[in-house]
């Protein structure tokens, strides 16, 4: 690994003041997808100013109509919490199947979301949930947040400090995952509200996006055969060693229909 | 260089290091316990899993100074004396290893599940924990036949 300077703040604002200081810094959650792209020189920062001391940015909690997770919560801590469980168990299944058991214990919302992979999970749940990324200046919402691949709105210097999600009366999560590394191939993500389905898809697309032509056929009945008549556009589909264009487009078929049964079936 | 302070098997130890310094450098290369080992070094394959506050990391993939105040166990604070850990024993009576390369990174995720999932554990299960260690050698079969032994004779002998 080359050479860095590492800071660990205490402080919501001096974490974000080091960055805004720095010519070229980074935060740094758990290190997961962070630590392995600077070895590969991917990335390479100056500056490491770590989140880990900063008590602020972790912590679950729930009202009568939202979960609120903080950035620094790990995927493991998501998938264990009585809390999510109780209030929006489609998302601690969700955490559970991300990676492996030792990156989850590292890996955080934060920083997935933040990364913005076009095959990580959390997208998917926050864009059908609508969710709300609330920065060290701003409220952002998922829609305005993930705006390309590997790229969101947050500023150079702007942390995430924590997602509300508005608590859906059923929700589910299905994917077809790499068998090697468990990132999604294709991954959908289906939240009923007030007998509305609102369906996030990811992996098949540059990055994740509200499934529109989905949640159309299924405001006329949420009839898990109505997704039969959907046209998936193959040309926006990635394709790549994994898997076709033509195959994610027919995926996301197969795995909205899934998570739209295990939604009803909830 | 930042200094830190952690408990390794039970001793502390303070240590200089460079915000650069990995885990597992620190442990191999600072302190020669040579016993996790480096596969791939990009978080993949598990040869370098730890347990860091009792829970199972990939030393590759942590700074060192992100351990600073922790407890970690490595493969080396196993055994008591000469007397293997049940877990340990078990891929000894199982043949749950050829090469041994992946086995501390094997046997430190297994006492991963053993803390999660409890004693008495199914192929199923014990398969699906293991999706972050990679072995080469063996295909699996008696690696989850240790650990599922190895879970049951924690039970009975610790
Ligand atoms: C083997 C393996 C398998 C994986 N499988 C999956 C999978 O199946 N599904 C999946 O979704 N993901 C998967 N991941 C990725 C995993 O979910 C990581 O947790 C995730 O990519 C982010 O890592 P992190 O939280 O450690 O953030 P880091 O690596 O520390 O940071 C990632 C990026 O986010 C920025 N950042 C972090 N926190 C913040 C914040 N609060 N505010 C602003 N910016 C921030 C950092 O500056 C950096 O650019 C896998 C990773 C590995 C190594
Ligand atoms: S060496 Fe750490 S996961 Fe392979
Ligand atoms: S025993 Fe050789 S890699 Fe597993």
């Amino acid at each position: 690994m080359y050479e860095f300077e590492y800071h660990s703040p205490h402080s919501i604002a001096d974490a974000v003041t080091l960055v805004r200081e720095a010519d070229e810094a980074k935060f740094l959650a758990g290190g997961q997808t962070l630590l392995p792209t600077m070895k590969h020189r991917l990335a390479s920062p100056e500056q490491i100013v770590d989140l880990g001391s900063i008590d602020a940015l972790t912590g679950i909690s729930a009202d009568e109509k939202t979960l609120t997770i903080g950035a620094m919560t790990t995927h493991a801590d998501v998938a264990a919490s009585q809390i999510v469980r109780d209030t929006l168990p489609a998302l601690a299944n969700l955490a559970s199947e991300i990676g492996d058991p030792a990156v989850r214990n590292r890996g955080t919302l934060g920083g997935s979301i933040a990364n913005n992979d076009p095959a990580a999970d959390y997208p998917a749940a926050l864009l059908a949930l609508g969710a709300t990324i609330c920065t060290d200046r701003r409220e952002l919402n998922a829609r305005e947040f993930f705006v390309g691949m590997f790229e969101t709105a947050l500023e150079e210097d702007e942390l995430i400090v924590r997602v509300v999600f508005p608590r859906p009366d059923r929700a589910a999560y299905c994917k077809f995952a790499n068998p090697a590394s468990r990132y999604a191939i294709v991954g959908v993500f289906v939240a009923l509200f007030d007998g509305k389905a609102q369906v996030a898809v990811t992996g098949a697309t540059s990055y994740a996006h509200r499934a529109t032509g989905i949640e159309k056929v299924l405001a006329d009945g949420l009839e898990v055969e109505r997704i039969d008549g959907v046209t998936i556009p193959v040309e926006r589909m990635n394709s790549d060693i994994h898997a076709s264009a033509e195959y994610r487009a027919h995926l996301v078929k197969v795995i909205a229909k899934r998570a739209l049964s295990a939604c009803l079936d909830e | 260089m930042p200094s830190i302070t952690v408990t390794v098997n039970g001793k502390s130890v303070s240590a200089e290091v460079e915000g650069r310094t990995l885990l597992v450098q620190l442990l191999r290369e600072q302190l020669k316990l040579t016993g996790t080992h480096i596969g791939c070094d990009t978080s993949q394959c598990g040869a370098c899993v730890v347990l860091m506050d009792g829970k199972s990391v990939k030393s590759c993939s942590v700074l060192a100074v992100q351990a600073d105040g922790k407890a970690l166990t490595t493969i080396e604070g196993l055994a008591s004396g000469d007397t293997l850990h049940p877990m340990q024993q078990a891929f000894k009576d199982n043949h749950g290893l050829q090469c041994g390369f992946c086995t501390p990174g094997m046997i430190m995720s297994g006492l991963d599940i053993v803390s999660r999932h409890g004693n008495a554990l199914d192929e199923k299960l014990i398969r699906a924990e293991l999706e972050g260690n990679i072995c080469r050698c063996t295909g699996y079969q008696n690696i989850v036949k240790a650990i599922q032994q190895g879970a049951s004779d924690m039970a009975v002998k610790s």
